[in-house]
């Protein structure tokens, strides 16, 4: 089924003529149009028109707060691809993205294993690992910061009684980034944990009763059905996941503002200071521009990669 | 002796994986896997738990070192405090307005984009569908600086619009309903069409009551991204009184300073709301994330 999924994807985004030829189709009219013609005002005004305007604004010093604009050619473009800074958000987007797909894929697929096996406790299961998912992120960072609270922190209060000693958590460039993965993983994990639920949900409970006529247990039906049978989500999993993980801003900018001493700025923080706080547009935008090709080649090389590994 | 040595060997089997059915093991395997059940569940509730406990303290009990789970007093000072100051419920509002907003146009361009791709024939219309389907791998926050611009110009930074028109651009969904009206047979249409429906007939009385749940889905998680959207909010807003929920927390939150029951009461009330949604459709939402993750 997720076979048929990437390649139309790739069809529908590369070649779309071969994708599209289906049985419904009437002869050729205006009329179809016209249903476009709704989405494609908005898409071009909203997405469209942003992305061209914005590459004219690299060739440019316009500053957010006003006042002339000149024509400065390739400087934004040789400052950007000279900025240590900027090398160094694209470090800790990355290590974020390793750090947290592991965890975000594996993760989901226990705790949904968990509670396919334990049945009875679906209702409650479902909401406990989802509900993290519906919360804003002002709300998570809020929760998670007071949990890290070093002096205050429950996490630290536990440490303590345990003996242990406490840790500085979002305060230390040693650990921030950790902490960070972990809160994100709680907040997040719900949606791959649903989209694994679905998928062992929908593997035919004949298949478990042959294996266990056979005399296959539960570690063996979860080791050669479940888990060969889910081959394919996990690779949808990651893919979203990893394309998720890159685009990592908002709960980060509201835990830790980047710090400590920038060691968890990422990119879209970085495009954010250098265009909102800097008010250098221009410089904002052939950032932003550099990473939304990165974006794009990460992703087209996923689903090629993947999609050739499955056939 | 005969006893001795078949005593041992359930235990034996039970090595391997396979035998953990038989025998009085199965329960010890069931009670093992509850108990791991509920523990994982009680540690992921954990965060909501400690805020809910952290926000019915007295705001002196708050910094106690270590803290304690529960409050010989227990007070709802905090959210008193909190809903009394009244930005909260104005965010509420705002972020109840523009995702309505969003969630609502998102349906309207969204489902005939998607009609009109699955079922007509018009000139461009391949490469119209690969300009469409291509913006799905631009990632939105790499055009906040013109699209802010964009706004600046039209003058609606610090509205409604501002925060919505953006965020209505979802190519995804046309992708998703697009794949869904193909999967509906014809038949139906043709059946209307001999009754002399046009186009737009059969979209509203055919189309979209056979795909109720994909649309049920779509519109609850627009709702749900809406709602939680944070970056493009928070950029075009600087009047506290046009905030959303999300963006008026995370921004003026940081003056209420180290009163951390009334910070934990604002988190608890600002979970609320998409808590209720999602324990009114959850239904919908499982069934959603199978039909357009697993399909889509």
């Amino acid at each position: 089924m997720s076979e048929r999924t990437h390649t139309s994807r790739v069809q529908g985004s590369g070649a779309a003529g071969s994708g599209l030829v289906d049985v419904h189709r009437r002869p050729a009219t205006w009329t179809g149009l016209w249903y476009v013609l709704p989405f494609l005002a908005f898409y071009l005004l909203f997405l469209v028109w942003p992305a061209i305007v914005g590459l004219g604004y690299t060739f440019t010093d316009r500053s957010l707060a006003g006042g002339p604009v000149s024509f400065i050619g390739l400087d934004n473009w040789n400052e950007t691809f000279t900025d240590r800074a900027l090398y160094e958000s694209l470090w800790n987007t990355l290590v974020f993205t390793v750090l947290s797909v592991p965890v975000m894929v594996l993760l989901a697929l226990g705790l949904a294993l968990l509670t396919d096996h334990a049945r009875r406790l679906g209702w409650f299961l479902r909401f406990s690992f989802f509900a993290p998912f519906v919360l804003p992120v002002a709300v998570m960072a809020l929760m998670w910061e007071w949990m890290y609270n070093p002096s205050l922190g429950l996490f630290n209060g536990i440490l303590g009684r345990l003996g242990f000693e406490g840790s500085e958590w979002l305060f230390s460039e040693n650990t921030a980034m950790a902490s960070v993965v972990i809160a994100t993983a709680w907040w997040q994990v719900g949606f791959n944990y649903l989209l694994y639920l679905a998928a062992m949900q929908s593997i035919p409970k004949d298949v478990y009763e042959a294996a266990a006529i056979d005399g296959a247990g539960a570690w063996q039906r979860i080791g050669r059905i479940t888990l060969p049978l889910l081959f394919r989500t996990t690779v949808l999993i990651t893919i979203l996941q990893l394309i998720g993980s890159l685009r990592v801003f908002e709960q980060i900018y509201l835990m830790t503002g980047g710090g400590p001493n920038f060691a968890t700025r990422t990119v879209i923080q970085y495009i954010y200071d250098s265009g909102f706080v800097g008010l250098r547009i221009g410089l904002a935008s052939s950032m932003a521009y550099v990473f939304m090709v990165l974006i794009i080649i990460a992703s087209v090389a996923q689903f090629r990669l993947f999609s050739r590994k499955e056939a | 002796m005969a006893t001795t040595t078949d005593r041992p060997a359930p235990t034996a089997v039970t090595e391997r994986p396979g035998a953990l059915r038989r025998g009085p093991r199965p329960d010890v395997g069931r009670i093992a896997l509850y108990t791991v059940a509920v523990l994982a569940a009680l540690l992921w509730l954990l965060p909501l738990l400690w805020s809910f406990a952290t926000s019915i303290k007295p705001e002196g009990e708050t910094t106690i070192t270590p803290p304690t789970w529960f409050t010989a007093d227990p007070t709802f000072d905090a959210y008193a405090q909190v809903l009394g100051r009244g930005d909260l419920i104005r965010w509420t509002f705002n972020s109840f307005v523009t995702t309505s907003i969003v969630t609502a146009l998102t349906l309207i361009v969204c489902v005939p984009a998607a009609y009109g791709f699955s079922r007509f024939d018009f000139r461009g219309r391949p490469w119209l569908f690969a300009l469409i389907i291509g913006g799905i791998l631009i990632p939105p926050q790499t055009l906040i600086v013109p699209q802010f611009i964009l706004m600046t110009q039209l003058g609606l930074v610090d509205t409604y619009w501002g925060i919505a028109l953006p965020q209505v651009v979802a190519p995804v969904f046309v992708f998703i309903l697009k794949r869904f009206f193909d999967a509906i047979p014809c038949d139906y249409e043709d059946a209307a069409k001999i009754d002399g429906a046009g186009s737009l007939r059969i979209l509203w009385n055919v189309m979209l009551p056979l795909s109720r749940p994909i649309l049920t889905a779509v519109g609850i998680f627009t709702f749900i991204g809406a709602w939680n959207n944070f970056l493009w909010p928070f950029l075009v807003t600087t009047d506290p009184d046009t905030m959303t929920l999300p963006v008026g927390m995370g921004t003026v939150m940081g003056g209420y300073g180290i009163q951390y029951a009334q910070v934990m009461a604002s988190a608890v009330l600002g979970a609320l709301p998409l808590l209720v949604v999602f324990l009114l459709f959850q239904r919908h939402i499982v069934t959603g994330v199978a039909g357009a993750g697993i399909k889509g």
